[in-house]
């Protein structure tokens, strides 16, 4: 590797540590760390959630919880693993590989990224305070009105819910709105859109379904917290109101957000496939076209969430045929993925193995979510296990084995030391057992009649063994998880040394040091082919973005976008805090907001 | 939002020639449409479902409402004029003309203050039915929005007046105009769908 004095480096240094540092950090690959870890710890409190929902319902008419805190417990489970766990997950990885895939220092809008993090960060400890202060959402992630309403849930529950969601959501669309503009504007001089990787496509895609769905919920909550604290009727049936309404604004912004927890993880085993394979991406063209067109669709299909509310014989029809055209997109994209292993030198890494894994069981909640495609068939399914049985292969199947696929493949770069590959595949093995043995049963527990959200069931159904089945499942599970994490902190340290580029893999992230510096590049690379690292001319591009040529200016630390992220939350919070909490907030976003529009950078 | 993204490089080459503020600033109308779409479509769901009046026809001031929504149609032409002005480097007319905008926005703030409070009297609250859940939350949110333009445009103002607006920062004025005309917009809408089209 060619490297230059630092001198020449307008960069903050890269020995830049301590507390404060990280606090006004707009590195986009310490922010992406920080989405990460943050994230990691919410996922391990949803688990923990779920464990404890599992506990419950081991045994019939088990004494574990009260029926009370179950309903708080499988709604508190739902939110954190959809709005705190996988989508910031995906969101660390958008914000640590996004500039180095598309050859950019930074994102566009480096002190906006640091500001979406910290929203996150305290939309999450906001919404997980609740159970501390009167009693956590005990509605159901999708909060269905009329159940919402202060006549059926008085507590603080919901209201920590809804304020916690908009809070949530103004992180993700603040992260949204820059990933948009830094991969439509900051590429490389050469790549061309259909030069960008599938994930860079992917989170294009994510990024253009967030801001366009997440006002939805917004308004859906703004109704529904003008109903709560001023008594108005929105969703009251008395006065006229429909209670519809909610679900159909919750699940026009539901679905694409399933489309926004997925698509990600396909952009990552999109990455890590062909470089274990040896062989280009089978049809890259038709993978990302594929990926579009899901994003289009998935705003025609949100009714299918609701075909027993009655919606008739003609919406039904509609809503069955979109559903049914959804797959064959996602099925163009598994034959795709297919294709890429076919004939390749495959090498099973631990990545390698999660992507095969997330393929597989993916495939699997695709069939039974292609079942409940048709009313008649979801009518039997719909309020049952196998609706669960089919969320966790999609949602633990496919979007956390490729999120742990995305984890072991460039965990490389972003530390500069590998993941132990023996205890990566106890992981994946002990996973991909622990999450068949708790999900699979679960469909025939479905088809059996066992209702989900129930906090108990009577003995002699036909399926306590299958409960305790899925309850073993869940420590396997854990297992796995608790090797993952003594993995983690045993290869940050001890693990071995990886290069640049070892796994020989050709996107552009691979060009540079492990850990990359501060500034990434040196300068920019120019980009002529689809997979730049694997042609003929890559050993000159190796070298050349490591030569610095001239000043670097990366933009300076900011404790700005914390203090406007601290106002923001303080200042929403204070629908639940009250007033003294509010307006301290509201001053304190107005000084934040300022500051950083004056700020040089 | 829109202020949180101000100040990035201009200067940076971009891969479309677009500068990024003005790109994320498309965005965030585009997020604002699904906004409003979704406020507007709400009202229009809601119509004619009262149980209790006062209903839309009872109530709503065509005439008055005409000459407010003139009103804020002419910021658009200030707001345009501020824009040319700043980018041939006059300060005078910039300063001039963002304060006429801000001004004519205050105005349609105030008239939207005396609409409300003549519906209430007239017996129309949030909570008396779903028109006026649903009348008083679109239009007040719309009112928010013209709020924050107007203490961007007295940002900006403050900026003129301190010779802090030379034409190198006609962009940041020119954000501001997006956002100003954006609202201008929804409000055509809003007029239309729930005033003229009852």
């Amino acid at each position: 590797m060619a490297t230059t004095t630092a001198d020449v480096l307008h960069a903050p240094a890269a020995s830049q540590t301590g507390l404060w540092s990280w606090i006004t950090t707009v590195d986009h690959k310490r922010i992406g760390a920080l989405y990460g870890i943050t994230a990691f710890i919410f996922f391990i409190i949803g688990g923990l959630e779920a464990t404890m929902i599992r506990i419950q319902l081991m045994k019939p008419e088990n004494t574990f919880v009260s029926p009370d805190v179950f309903n708080q417990l499988f709604t508190m489970h739902g939110t954190t693993m959809i709005f705190l766990a996988v989508m910031p997950l995906s969101a660390s990885f958008f914000n640590f590989l996004i500039p180095l895939m598309i050859g950019a220092r930074d994102v566009a809008f480096p002190r906006l990224n640091a500001f979406s993090y910290w929203v996150f960060l305290l939309g999450g400890i906001f919404i997980n305070l609740s159970f501390f202060m009167g009693g956590a959402p005990d509605t159901g992630w999708f909060g269905y009105s009329n159940l919402t309403s202060k006549a059926f849930s008085p507590g603080v529950g919901v209201d920590f819910w809804a304020v916690g969601l908009q809070i949530l959501g103004l992180a993700s669309l603040a992260a949204a709105f820059n990933f948009i503009v830094t991969i439509i504007n900051m590429r490389a001089p050469g790549m061309k859109l259909m030069r960008m990787p599938v994930f860079v496509w992917m989170t294009l895609v994510t990024s253009f379904l967030i801001i366009l769905a997440f006002p939805v919920i917004t308004v859906a909550l703004v109704f529904l917290l003008f109903d709560r604290y001023t008594g108005t009727n929105f969703y009251v049936p008395s006065g006229g109101a429909d209670p519809l309404l909610w679900q159909h604004l919750f699940w026009l912004f539901g679905h694409p957000e399933v489309y926004i927890l997925i698509l990600p993880a396909m952009g990552i085993i999109s990455e890590v496939l062909p470089t274990f394979s040896r062989k280009p991406l089978f049809g890259y063209a038709v993978v990302v076209y594929s990926g579009i067109f899901i994003g289009f669709m998935g705003w025609g299909v949100w009714s299918h969430h609701m075909f027993s509310v009655g919606l008739g014989p003609l919406a039904d029809s509609f809503f069955a045929i979109t559903t049914m055209l959804i797959a064959i997109p996602t099925g163009v994209k598994i034959f795709n993925w297919l294709a890429t292993i076919w004939g390749g030198q495959v090498r099973l890494t631990s990545a390698m193995l999660f992507a095969v894994g997330f393929i597989g069981m993916f495939t699997m909640g695709g069939l039974s979510g292609f079942m409940h495609a048709s009313p008649p068939a979801d009518l039997q399914q719909t309020d049952t296990y196998f609706v669960v049985a089919h969320i966790h292969y999609v949602l633990f199947g496919g979007a956390i084995m490729g999120i742990f696929a995305g984890i072991y493949y460039w965990f490389p770069k972003m530390t500069g030391r590998f993941l132990g590959e023996g205890l990566g595949k106890w992981h994946f093995w002990l996973m991909i057992l622990g999450m068949n043995v708790t999900f699979f049963p679960m469909h025939f527990v479905g088809l059996l009649g066992m209702p989900r959200r129930i906090y108990t069931y009577p003995p002699n159904m036909g399926f306590d063994w299958m409960n305790m089945l899925s309850t073993i499942g869940v420590f396997v599970i854990i297992a796995s998880i608790l090797i993952f994490i003594w993995n983690l902190l045993s290869s940050v340290r001890n693990g071995k040394v990886a290069g640049a580029d070892p796994w020989g893999a050709p996107t552009l992230e691979w060009s540079i040091p492990s850990p990359p510096p501060p500034h990434n590049f040196g300068s920019l690379p120019e980009v002529h082919t689809l997979d730049p690292l694997w042609h003929k001319d890559n050993e000159k591009l190796r070298q050349d973005v490591n030569r610095i040529t001239g000043p670097i200016h990366m933009p300076p630390n900011s404790y700005w976008p914390v203090v406007a992220a601290l106002g923001v939350t303080m200042l929403m919070s204070g629908m639940v805090f009250g007033w003294a909490v509010g307006i301290p907030g509201l001053l304190l976003a107005f000084v934040g907001i300022y500051s950083w529009a004056f700020e040089p950078c | 939002m829109a202020v949180a993204t101000a100040h990035v490089e201009d200067a940076h080459h971009t891969s479309t020639g677009l500068n990024s503020r003005k790109m994320v600033f498309w965005a965030f109308l585009g997020s604002e449409c699904m906004f409003f779409g979704s406020l507007i479509a709400t009202y229009l769901v809601y119509r004619g479902r009262d149980t209790v009046g006062p209903h839309p026809h009872e109530i709503l001031n065509i005439p008055f409402t005409s000459g407010s929504a003139f009103v804020l149609l002419m910021s658009s032409l200030t707001m345009v004029l501020a824009l040319a002005a700043v980018q041939q480097g006059k300060q005078g007319g910039a300063r001039i003309w963002l304060a006429a905008t801000a001004l004519l926005g205050m105005t349609f703030i105030a008239g939207q203050v005396y609409e409300f409070t003549e519906f209430f009297h007239h017996g129309l609250a949030l909570q008396t039915n779903l028109f006026g859940a649903s009348f008083f939350v679109l239009t007040g949110f719309h009112g928010t929005h013209v709020t924050v333009g107007v203490i961007w445009l007295w940002s900006l103002w403050s900026m003129a007046m301190r010779n802090k607006l030379p034409a190198s920062r006609a962009l940041d004025v020119e954000i501001a105009g997006l956002y100003w005309h954006f609202v201008d917009v929804v409000w055509i809408a809003i007029f239309t769908l729930v005033y003229l089209i009852q």
